[in-house]
């Protein structure tokens, strides 16, 4: 008995049918990446974190006692580790913003080829583009939280204000995602991301503020290193870490994060487009 | 007032890309229930058509109709009654066939349980039941297709749009996907699809049109296309290389209605073919191979264009 195929729906649907909004069709996308992160995510767990462990341990506490004994007067009398921790924490956000904004969004255009099937449903490309974003937040969200129980494990936490730290971090990995993100979308090659590793992960992490003030830089490279959006993470998670942040440099530090990650959203909403529907 | 029978209208469709014109004011009727064919070689038009219908890809000129709704303005709510096979897998190889499925349902907001009880009716409909908890990256390209036809029926479409559905399967694997589209044609199912195969569009089109250079060259039933544009039988035949020109001059004489000189064979254009191929016997040609069919879309694409389908 050979099986019966399905039968066409014969009439259009009764009655006007409200369109879904955007926000539902991008938590349709954000479901798709969660149904694929199912597979992935006790490795990525375990990941996220032993990198906190490790660096917070080497550097936070073994390169920091050589550090404390030479005096902490530049880093505002605290003790290394607690001026480190803060920091690497945005720092730990922007890589796994860049990471979630650059080889899943080339795979998923290039070689998986799953943003084409999502195009073809109902979906737009905005809605492919922010239901990818709202999974970056929840790779953020998740990241950023077991950094801030390792660091409160090593006793790297100096104010309650720590809790504010937390969704600055997330914001300063989605000023990197969003712009990325918008920008990988239009990317043929992969080698075009060794290129953002190269020339602005790893500088950005070693000169942003996060290991050393940036006042130790030359003083040419420092309004370079203050406009950095890492830096502007990194200065605002350490000042809520320590509980000395003000309204004016939070609001500054905060607008500045927002405007990127802004641009980027209203950037990708037409790369995506563009890449989509040619 | 349209008619409400007519599912997808255009009229002088356009498509350019820069300078190209991959699709060159094309016009063209499918009505419910109907299995429309797209037939031509590559890069006669044929996807950049299914990507505009499939709203997809905005049309350069040109109207274009489809469930009485403008594919630039009602994009989502058009895809969300079409359901698409596209040329190229876009299936997630990661996770295994139903959780496919599941991404692709809920993709058209249909509920966990829907989807589950549809899942169960369309793996068995493609002969995949006994694979739902597999991951789809070891399976065969002949599976791969059955699966991405599965995920294509989720949402229950009015019509389903096919590019180039049986491109790199094996005979075997094509003969598999075409029953099973049959079937759905059977049931009701709007089909539209493209191919460069003629068989394909002879076995499934009801009605279908010849593209080529973007143009329409001729749009008709199989067989409506074939009397119009061919001869009942072809005789085919193969001379030795060297003689091949020769006895293409001398072929001449038997003034058949149409003659291919085509670089390995000749083809006759005649009514009957074994009264010519005694005609050509009587001429003193011994050809090394003789074939009589009948005629098919190869034959009206060659008499069209001048140039074969597959190459």
């Amino acid at each position: 008995m050979a099986p019966q195929a399905p039968a066409a729906r014969q009439a259009p649907p009764a009655g006007p049918v409200p369109a879904p909004s955007s926000w539902s069709f991008a938590v349709r996308e954000f479901r798709y990446w969660t149904t694929n992160y199912r597979r992935t995510w006790r490795g990525s767990i375990y990941s996220s974190v032993l990198s906190p462990v490790l660096y917070l341990a080497a550097i936070g506490v073994g390169l920091g006692t050589l550090v404390n004994k030479h005096g902490s007067a530049r880093l505002g009398h605290i003790s290394y580790l607690a001026f480190l921790a803060p920091g690497l924490l945005a720092a730990a956000a922007m890589e796994t913003g860049i990471g979630e904004s650059t080889y899943p969004v080339l795979g998923s255009v290039k070689w998986r080829r799953t943003y084409y099937a999502a195009a073809a449903s109902p979906l737009r490309p905005a809605d492919v583009f922010h239901g990818h974003l709202l999974f970056t937040t929840m790779r953020l969200v998740m990241n950023c939280a077991v950094f801030l129980a390792v660091m409160a494990a090593f006793g790297a936490v100096k104010s309650a204000w720590v809790i504010a730290a937390f969704p600055v971090a997330v914001l300063t990995g989605l000023a990197f995602a969003a712009p990325i993100e918008a920008w990988a979308i239009m990317v043929t090659k992969d080698t075009s991301f060794a290129m953002i590793f190269r020339f602005g992960l790893i500088p950005l992490f070693l000169f942003s503020g996060t290991f050393f003030p940036v006042s130790q830089l030359p003083g040419w490279a420092q309004p370079i290193a203050y406009g950095t959006p890492l830096w502007h993470g990194v200065a605002l998670c350490r000042s809520l870490s320590l509980g000395t942040a003000t309204i004016g440099e939070t609001l500054l530090h905060v607008g500045y994060l927002a405007a990127l990650a802004a641009a980027g959203i209203a950037i990708g909403n037409r790369t995506y487009r563009r890449r989509l529907y040619v | 007032m349209p008619d409400p029978e007519v599912l997808i209208r255009a009229k002088d469709l356009t498509k350019r890309f820069g300078d190209f014109t991959a699709v060159d004011g094309i016009d063209f009727e499918l009505r419910r229930g109907e299995a429309f064919g797209f037939l031509g070689p590559n890069g006669a038009g044929k996807s950049s058509t299914m990507r505009m219908i499939g709203c997809v890809s905005p049309r350069s000129g040109g109207e274009l109709s489809i469930l009485g709704m403008d594919p630039v303005a009602d994009g989502p709510a058009i895809r969300a009654r079409l359901g698409v096979v596209p040329q190229e897998d876009t299936l997630d190889v990661e996770l295994t066939v139903r959780e496919n499925l599941l991404i692709y349902g809920r993709y058209f907001g249909l509920p966990r349980n829907v989807i589950s009880e549809r899942t169960d009716q369309l793996l068995e409909f493609v002969q995949l039941t006994d694979r739902g908890a597999d991951q789809v990256e070891p399976l065969s390209g002949g599976l791969k297709r059955r699966l991405t036809i599965a995920r294509s029926l989720i949402n229950e479409p009015e019509i389903l749009l096919l590019d180039e559905p049986t491109t790199g399967l094996d005979p075997q694997a094509r003969h598999v996907v075409w029953d099973r589209l049959f079937r759905l044609k059977q049931r009701g199912v709007t089909l539209v699809l493209t191919t460069h195969y003629m068989d394909e569009a002879e076995q499934l089109c009801d009605r279908l049109v010849v593209m080529d250079g973007g143009r329409i060259a001729a749009a008709g039933s199989p067989r409506e296309l074939i009397e119009q544009y061919s001869t009942a039988e072809v005789l085919e035949l193969r001379f030795d290389p060297g003689e091949h020109e020769q006895a293409a001059e001398k072929l001449a004489d038997l003034r058949a209605q149409r003659t291919e000189v085509l670089a390995d064979r000749i083809l006759l254009y005649i009514p009957n073919g074994d009264i010519a191929l005694t005609a050509v016997r009587d001429l003193g040609l011994v050809p090394l191979t003789s074939l009589v069919r009948r005629s098919t879309l190869e034959d009206v694409f060659l008499r069209l264009t001048g140039r074969q389908l597959e190459d």
